[in-house]
């Protein structure tokens, strides 16, 4: 199987976590406007990262399990952004305009 | 000739922890983790699911949204992260001393990570407690008033709906995962494990962390957003 | 018994059937076999339910008034036709039974990956059939096989919480299945077996088990919400007190549209074996056809919109999802091009499972032809909800799935049994059930097209003659189907023992004994050659 990581890797990961979950909420009370929910989903997607490469140990998998973990974010990718393709433009159109 | 007292033969000298139908230990282990991968994927869809919708009704109610967030406390909220993380850790540590078959840490990291599962549980306790107080647990306990604002009363009811649903949900994967922690423990008392077999406790590991990184994007998604119009 | 088997050289070898007696021996059993003659039964069974709704529902439309039942009992029996069919008998029809059987023989493995999951999933399954026969029996269901929204969550007086707890409950089956497939196909192929000389089948359930595994948690999701709007009136999908309806046909159809491909993938596997084992010659564009199934999988969700065309969704996704159905028509034109290409100057044998595979290719040409009527956005408005689509798509699911069903149960009943079924039946059947279909479903074609639309019990007088025949053509459909349920039985008794290979076919399964042992090889084989290497060895010796 492959190396296994040391105990120093582990806590500097927690630690990072630990940290970015402090500026998340930190800077949730800055009122960015739009770029609020920008900026928290970013920091949680670079956490979800560090849970997955180095907790999950993903970093050292064969390319089939990166592969798998990939897929399921593309495929959330795929059911919100096709939500989304019908709920953000359904009001570009204007209404008795259309026939 | 060779028939099925063969196939016994065949793998009597093995690890007596092989199935018969994998040829060798590698092959049984990268099945066991690839199983759990893709078990993880049809979980990311489930959540998907619910994170979905849960979105939709944002982007359409944005309001009512932001009025739901004051009932969120972030200090919990912020709190059980960090607990969760910790029991990462503590988990990925756990996976580690089995690999190196050290028991004993195994063990005691084991306990340590069931412990802090169970402070996340008991926390989320005390704020559906405190959302039970507040009148805001839609169906049994909810106020038609709406803290005096009834024209957000029935879309933040179904935003409190989809907070339940989401966060119970995790919860329940918690309890599962509680649960996972106690049998492999009970499986490492009873020595079940060594250096050359841990499969169980890897691919709870994997669950564990999966369970983690759902609150990780539940924390800013119920209880962050929003948290700016409130604090000033 | 008979004189015919008793043959005296062979002393029963031990095989998968023969190896334990007993019904506990079957169900508990970790025999990827057995569980697949489990299913086999199971949903025969549910086959057979669906189909007496079917037969209610011709008969109810044989005359224009309405007279046998009235509309609500109409109702149901379209939705519990609609709901059984789906998803307890085409979602696991090939995967759960030729595909138990037959993935991992095909790859040289001695069971699937996760034998206790694959006995587990049979059993969800029996819960999941549990209660939606109870909402049968109960009294029904009425909301069509879709749960509609907020017909099903507000208005509905039957019991759907019921029906949508089976299928939900069926679903984790379809993923348990999938989960053990994906990890068998790629962890446990026998030595040389690599992804380029894996048979075509196997190729179709990988894609398959990916859209299960994907698609399937998310319907489940949305049938819980509407059990939860349900019970608690909340207003997830009600539009009186702030849902949105249209968001439940979204997360609805983000799993039934690629569903719709669970339910026809693995059968266009078995056609693209039938195919080469009956032309005498290797396939032609092996790669074009496994990876268009990828494909398909795929693109396959990317396309659900088109089910929403009249919906009042936003007109820029309808263009989008249009213009991406269209797509779809091209890995399944891939595929249909390269079997005919196969059959080109090969010895076409016509026996009973390249019978149905001819079914297969004509009908569901027809059925996805004119799926991308349906893409087209202009022409949707005018046919939406009408019997042209009931007919488009039962050209699809009954025309090629049950039509590729059927031929693999041929095709591999020797391998499943051990015995050989009546030809003369089988090539009888095979004959009445297409054309019986076709008789069923292409009137129905002409009445959507005139405008008759599809769930009402009554209808103009003028569209008898057409719905006539499409009742008389249901009745000589379905003997077309218990004949084969009786040749079957009777074979597994007296029906003459086959040999290991009868077709002459290529393939690991047919070079273990019919039926196999219980770890289907004596040894481990090593793989050699190519997929379909027909060509190397021109004369084949039929057994």
């Amino acid at each position: 199987m492959h190396e296994i990581p040391s105990v120093k890797t582990y806590v500097a990961i927690w630690a990072t976590l630990t940290i970015l979950t402090f500026v998340t909420y930190s800077v949730a009370k800055i009122d960015m406007g739009g770029f609020n929910i920008v900026v928290a989903m970013g920091i949680a997607f670079f956490k979800m990262m560090l849970v997955i490469l180095f907790f999950m140990n993903v970093k050292a998998e064969s390319p089939l399990t990166k592969l798998f973990a990939g897929a399921g974010f593309f495929w959330l990718i795929l059911l919100l952004g096709q939500f989304f393709l019908d709920y953000a433009t359904r009001g570009w159109m204007p209404e008795g305009k259309m026939w | 000739m060779a028939d099925s007292h063969g196939v016994v033969a065949e793998h009597a000298e093995h690890n007596p922890n092989l199935r018969h139908h994998f040829d060798t230990m590698a092959q049984q282990f990268d099945s066991a983790t690839l199983g759990m991968w893709v078990f993880l994927l049809t979980e990311i869809m489930f959540f998907g699911g619910m994170f979905g919708a849960y979105t939709v009704y944002r982007s359409m109610y944005p309001e009512a949204f932001a009025s739901t967030s004051k009932h969120m406390d972030a200090f919990w909220g912020g709190l059980n992260t960090a607990v969760l993380i910790v029991s990462s850790l503590t988990m990925a540590l756990a996976v580690r001393a089995a690999r190196l078959g050290q028991q004993k840490n195994l063990q005691i990291l084991l306990v340590l990570t069931m412990i802090f599962g169970l402070a996340f549980l008991g926390v989320k306790a005390i704020e559906y407690h405190a959302h039970w107080v507040e009148h805001m647990v839609p169906y049994w306990n909810w106020d038609p008033n709406y803290d005096g604002q009834p024209q957000y009363a029935h879309n933040a009811q179904i935003l409190f709906c989809f907070y339940f649903f989401m966060t119970g949900f995790h919860a329940l994967h918690m309890i599962v995962g509680v649960s996972l922690m106690l049998v492999i423990l009970m499986m490492a008392r009873r020595g079940a494990f060594n250096a050359e077999y841990f499969t169980p406790v890897e691919i709870s590991g994997l669950y564990w962390h999966f369970v983690d990184i759902v609150w990780i994007f539940l924390f800013p998604l119920l209880y962050l957003i929003g948290l700016h119009q409130h604090t000033t | 018994m008979s004189t015919a088997i008793q043959d005296p050289q062979t002393v029963e070898r031990p095989n998968y059937l023969n190896a334990e007696y007993g019904w506990k021996s079957w169900l508990l059993t970790t025999d990827h076999k057995r569980i697949a003659i489990l299913y086999l039964i199971s949903i025969t069974l549910m086959f057979f339910v669906g189909g007496i709704f079917a037969v209610l529902i011709r008969l109810e439309l044989l005359t224009p008034q309405g007279d046998l039942v009235n509309s609500d009992t109409y109702n149901k029996f379209f939705s519990m036709h609609g709901i059984v069919m789906v998803f307890f008998f085409l979602v696991p029809s090939i995967p759960a039974t030729l595909g138990n059987f037959l993935v991992p023989m095909m790859i040289g493995a001695k069971d699937l990956a996760f034998p206790r999951i694959n006995l587990l999933s049979w059993y969800i399954y029996i819960v999941g059939a549990v209660f939606t026969l109870a909402a049968v029996v109960l009294g029904g269901v009425d909301t069509g096989w879709t749960f509609y929204t907020p017909f099903s969550s507000s208005y509905s007086n039957t019991f759907v919480i019921t029906a949508a707890s089976g299928v939900f409950v069926a679903g984790f089956s379809s993923i348990l299945t999938g989960l053990n497939f994906i990890v068998t196909i790629h962890k446990m192929r026998a030595p040389g077996m690599t992804w380029g000389r894996l048979p075509l089948f196997v190729w179709a359930n990988y894609a398959t088990a990916l859209i299960q595994v994907l698609g399937t948690p998310v319907v489940a999701i949305t049938l819980a919400l509407v059990g939860l709007e349900r019970a608690f009136r909340i207003g997830i999908f009600d539009p009186a007190i702030g849902g949105d309806p249209i968001l439940f046909q979204h997360m609805f159809w983000f799993y039934s549209h690629p569903a719709v491909y669970i339910m026809i993938l693995p059968g266009m596997g078995v056609i693209s074996e039938l195919v080469t084992c009956f032309s005498r010659k290797s396939v032609f564009g092996y790669s074009f056809i496994a990876g268009s199934s990828i494909g398909i999988a795929i693109i396959g969700f990317l396309v659900w919109g088109h089910h929403m065309f009249v919906t009042g969704m936003s007109m820029y996704a309808s263009l989008y999802f249009s213009l991406l159905s269209f797509l779809v028509a091209v890995p399944s034109a891939i595929k249909v091009f390269n079997w005919t290409a196969t059959m080109f100057r090969g010895s076409i044998v016509y026996d009973t499972p390249m019978l149905y595979a001819f079914g297969f290719i004509g009908l569901f040409t027809i059925g996805g032809l004119t799926g991308l009527f349906l893409a087209t956005l202009a022409v949707d408005v005018h046919v939406t909800d009408t019997y042209f689509v009931v007919a488009h798509f039962h050209y699809v699911m009954v025309g090629g799935m049950v039509m590729a069903y059927m031929g693999g149960l041929h095709f591999w009943w020797p391998k499943i049994s051990g015995r050989l079924y009546p030809e003369g039946w089988a090539k009888f059947a095979a004959l009445l059930v297409f054309a019986g279909f076709n008789l069923t479903f292409f009137p129905q074609f002409i009445l959507g097209y005139l405008g008759q639309p599809r769930r009402y019990h009554a209808y103009a007088p003028e569209f008898q003659v057409l719905n006539v025949m499409s009742t008389a053509g249901a009745s000589i459909l379905g003997l077309g189907y218990l004949i084969p349920l009786i040749y079957f039985l009777w074979s597994m008794r007296h029906g003459p023992k086959a040999t290991s290979n009868p077709w002459g076919a290529k393939g690991l399964e047919w070079e273990t004994t019919s039926p196999p042992p219980t770890f289907n090889f004596d040894k481990t084989p090593i793989v050699t050659e190519e997929a379909y290497a027909y060509s190397h060895k021109q004369e084949v010796e039929v057994g």
